[in-house]
């Protein structure tokens, strides 16, 4: 096995380490993480292409995991940011109790949630 | 490449135990090293310039952001609910699935003969750097060192041939920023909704 083929496998693990993590876990922060774990998989692959590649004074690797790492940061600060907002609204980050306003619902229940988000409003609006 | 397989195992170790630990807190720190573990793998290739950035970048920022994340989002007791999502079986077949189709992939296809010998030495003439440096009014000089991925390379490259991306990336971090205060934002109302 050539260091190539060792740098690619310990990249698929990664890959699948954090596919694994963000289809199973339910903790949401644990789910960011696995999609971090992802992102780290690919740019490990991009490196280790640019260095066994070809044309390794191209420098085209290095430059697109620059570029990731930048992106996968700006993803985590929103990611996190999604994650700290949820928890505030729903008190929980256990993805399967996030959910937004139920839909399937009899129209009883529904118009008595429409009554009370215009009761709620009413009662902002005169506060 | 005794180096190489340490740190690759302890890297898919600590990333392994990052996502399937119950306190939130060892997730976080088991992802810092498996990141620290990324950079040294980085370093072994010959990328210090993203290595360093990995370190700056994932184990100064993300990493600490995380354990913001998991410290303000500590809600009650954590108690014994289960870890996992009634359909985790068929995520774990899913991944392992990946797993084991891109890694036939990857020990069947031609990635071992493709450069056994190791990285490839850089070009001796200096005409082969003028074409791929884009900017053919300012070729390089003789590449002085073998290592063809020096800071000055990657400066140079980044301003000249993706100055474009730069800028848009920067944008891009910009507007997440502002994103990601204005979505954390506290929600100013009178009357929280019970």
């Amino acid at each position: 096995m050539t260091p190539l083929q060792i740098y690619l496998l310990v990249s698929a693990l990664l890959f699948a380490i954090g596919l694994a993590a963000a289809l199973t876990r339910r903790n949401a922060i644990i789910v960011l993480m696995g999609i971090e774990i992802m992102l780290n998989a690919a740019n490990l692959n991009f490196v280790a292409f640019w260095r066994f590649g070809s044309h390794p004074e191209a420098l085209t690797g290095l430059v697109f995991v620059l570029f990731s790492i930048g992106v996968a940061a700006a993803e985590a600060a929103v990611g996190l940011a999604l994650i700290i907002s949820i928890y505030r609204h729903f008190k929980t980050t256990d993805v399967n109790q996030i959910s937004p306003a139920p839909v399937a619902q009899s129209p009883g229940t529904s118009r008595s949630q429409g009554e009370l988000a215009a009761g709620s409003n009413a009662q902002e609006g005169s506060a | 490449m005794v180096t190489l397989a340490i740190t690759a195992v302890g890297t898919v170790a600590c990333g392994a135990l990052a996502v399937s630990l119950r306190n939130l807190v060892h997730c976080a720190l088991f992802l810092a090293l498996s990141l620290g573990g990324l950079a040294l793998l980085y370093l072994q290739l010959g990328a210090e310039f993203i290595a360093f950035a990995q370190v700056l970048v994932y184990i100064g920022a993300v990493a600490i952001l995380i354990v913001f994340a998991v410290l303000l989002t500590r809600g009650g007791d954590p108690a014994r609910e289960p870890l996992l999502s009634a359909g985790w079986l068929s995520g774990v077949l899913i991944a392992a699935g990946l797993f084991a189709i891109v890694s036939i992939a990857i020990l069947s296809s031609g990635a071992g003969k493709l450069n056994n010998a190791g990285p490839v030495p850089p070009p001796d003439s200096g005409s082969a750097q003028a074409v791929w440096q884009g900017d053919a009014r300012q070729p390089l000089q003789q590449m002085p060192t073998s290592n063809p991925a020096t800071v000055d390379r990657i400066g140079q490259a980044l301003m000249t041939k993706y100055v474009l991306p730069l800028e848009v990336l920067g944008l891009l971090l910009t507007a997440a920023l502002i994103g990601a205060v204005l979505i954390a934002l506290q929600e100013q109302r009178p009357n929280p909704p019970a």
